[in-house]
């Protein structure tokens, strides 16, 4: 199986790795039977011009190398973006910025964006 | 950076003694040894010779010997060929409208196991799908080792196939073959003269290297294997068949291998397929074993104890000495094979991820492994050109590897069990 050099980047030096303490929303998605979990922290400012930004975005996720790097990358394409910029970051979104996924990759390990639109539910539950 | 090789029951590097034996029989010794020129009669010599070799190494007569591309082939062929031979004995009308078969025998039965390599679980499979023959898969004890309690209960009276592996190839444990080789006797023993006996297969291909093949102490009436896992090339292999054995040939054509595997003679590879089993059977193999198995230990010794939370899978005793397979807790092994790689060093993995399959590896389910146990493991195989120092820098790789892994996934398996993220 080929991987782009840029999944192999994000996957040996992840972006935004780590938790947010104190998280505005979090979301988890996958299934140890697949093999990979994602969980993704948001942290959320409201900006009186250009409205919910998200200020601060962070990823742990236990899965394959396809799987770290579509979470590494979903987090370079949400941060600092608008909650409604960030709900339409799709999976094709990812797999396009990693310079594209083995095709067997494309479902089973590309659940980042899933993960971030979970979060981002999870904030807008919260803020209720 | 030298790359270090832990991949030895995946393939083998040729023995230069053995490359060396073959390469006269590419360009100069090119003949088909199926011709009556001299041409051919060289390379029917070379065939011959390389026969009564691993003949001799198995105990077997050279006519036993049916050379094949390789033990996926000789394992469809003990399958698919040992129906065929049942069903030109006991022949059946298929009725095509239905795709049904109808008989006043009874459907063949088969016995395998639950661990087999895919070649034998597909053949079966396949079989099974064409309806052919009904299949009982018997699950392994959580060491990885068959039970022989489990084979008795599982022969029924229209059994025809037993085929259990010797050694596994993932989890490298071994089977009692030689009990069952018993087993199987007493029940032929008190069937009629008209019934069909049963036919007991091995594949050994992982065997070969380190236990004792003499069939007949074995008890087998087949045996599988492959030249390119003992140190010979790629693309040759054979069945053994006992002489009297109710099997027929799957592929047509020529009248080669006493008619039982039709294809022009793979002879360079036929030629190094003998000199390998030459070189294993010398003198100095069984110091060659003893190293290995000692440098096999070392490795799941230092594994155990600088990596935590890892497991080995499969008996810690009754397994190959060649074999190490461990599961990482909150670590996949997809990733571990990858970031292993780029650090020079190469082993292979049960992840669902690294084979483009959907489920994790089923030998590891099958002994009783959660998805994300199989997920996590990492086969390491050593063989005759492994050095100490190798596993060494292996494993204080694997352990930088391994931390940095499992500080990407945090606690998130955790979480996920106590659903504490919602």
């Amino acid at each position: 199986m080929q991987y782009s050099k840029k999944v192999l980047e994000h996957f040996t030096r992840p972006h935004n790795q780590g938790s947010i303490k104190n998280a505005s929303g979090v979301g988890m998605v996958g299934n140890p039977v697949c093999g990979d979990l994602m969980k993704i922290y948001i942290k959320v400012k409201n900006d009186k011009k250009a409205g919910e930004i998200i200020k601060d975005i962070k990823f742990e996720t236990l899965g394959c190398a396809s799987a770290i790097a579509t979470s590494s990358m979903v987090t370079d394409l949400a941060l600092g973006k608008t909650i409604e910029q960030a709900l339409k970051i799709t999976r094709d979104d990812v797999a396009d910025a990693l310079e594209g996924l083995p095709p067997i990759k494309m479902h089973c390990s590309n659940l980042a964006d899933e993960a971030l639109h979970e979060a981002i539910k999870n904030y807008q539950k919260n803020k209720k | 950076m030298k790359k270090i090789y832990l991949d030895y029951a995946a393939t083998t590097p040729v023995d230069k003694d053995v490359l060396k034996e073959m390469l006269p029989y590419f360009s100069e010794k090119f003949g088909n040894a199926m011709s009556i020129h001299s041409f051919g009669q060289e390379a029917l010599q070379a065939v011959d010779s390389a026969r009564e070799k691993i003949a001799n190494f198995f105990g077997a007569s050279p006519a036993e010997i049916i050379f094949t591309s390789g033990a996926t082939e000789s394992n469809n062929i003990a399958i698919k060929g040992v129906l065929k031979s049942y069903y030109s004995q006991f022949p059946t009308n298929y009725e095509l409208s239905t795709h049904v078969r109808i008989t006043k025998n009874k459907k063949p039965h088969i016995i395998t196991t639950a661990f087999e390599h895919h070649c034998i679980l597909d053949s079966c499979k396949a079989v099974e799908r064409e309806g052919l023959a009904e299949v009982s898969y018997i699950k392994p004890g959580k060491d990885g080792v068959i039970k022989i309690s489990d084979i008795k209960k599982a022969i029924k009276s229209n059994t025809v196939l037993i085929s259990i592996m010797y050694v596994n190839n993932e989890i490298g444990t071994v089977a009692p073959i030689e009990k069952i080789g018993k087993l199987i006797k007493k029940t032929n023993a008190l069937k009629k003269e008209k019934d069909f006996k049963i036919i007991f297969h091995t594949d050994a291909t992982q065997a070969v290297n380190y236990f004792d093949c003499t069939v007949e102490k074995l008890g087998v009436d087949l045996l599988s294997m492959s030249a390119h896992k003992i140190y010979g090339p790629k693309g040759v292999g054979m069945l053994y068949v006992k002489k009297g054995t109710a099997i027929k040939k799957i592929q047509d054509g020529g009248d080669q291998e006493y008619k039982m595997r039709a294809g022009t003679h793979n002879v360079p590879g036929i030629v190094g397929f003998g000199k390998a089993i030459e070189k294993i059977q010398d003198t100095k193999t069984k110091k060659q074993n003893n190293s290995v198995l000692k440098l096999r230990d070392h490795l799941i010794e230092k594994v155990l104890r600088e990596i935590p939370d890892a497991t080995l899978n499969g008996s810690r005793v009754k397994r190959s000495p060649n074999n190490a397979n461990f599961s990482f807790k909150d670590v996949e092994g997809e990733g571990l094979l990858l970031s292993l790689d780029m650090e020079g060093v190469a082993c292979s993995t049960g992840s669902a991820c690294s084979s483009g399959a959907l489920s994790p590896s089923h030998v590891l389910l099958s002994i009783g492994l959660k998805a994300e146990q199989a997920h996590g493991s990492l086969r390491l195989t050593i063989g005759k050109y492994t050095t100490k120092q190798e596993i060494n820098i292996a494993i204080k790789k694997l352990k930088v590897i391994i931390e940095r892994l499992r500080k990407i996934s945090g606690s998130v398996l955790e979480e996920y069990y106590d659903k504490k993220y919602l």
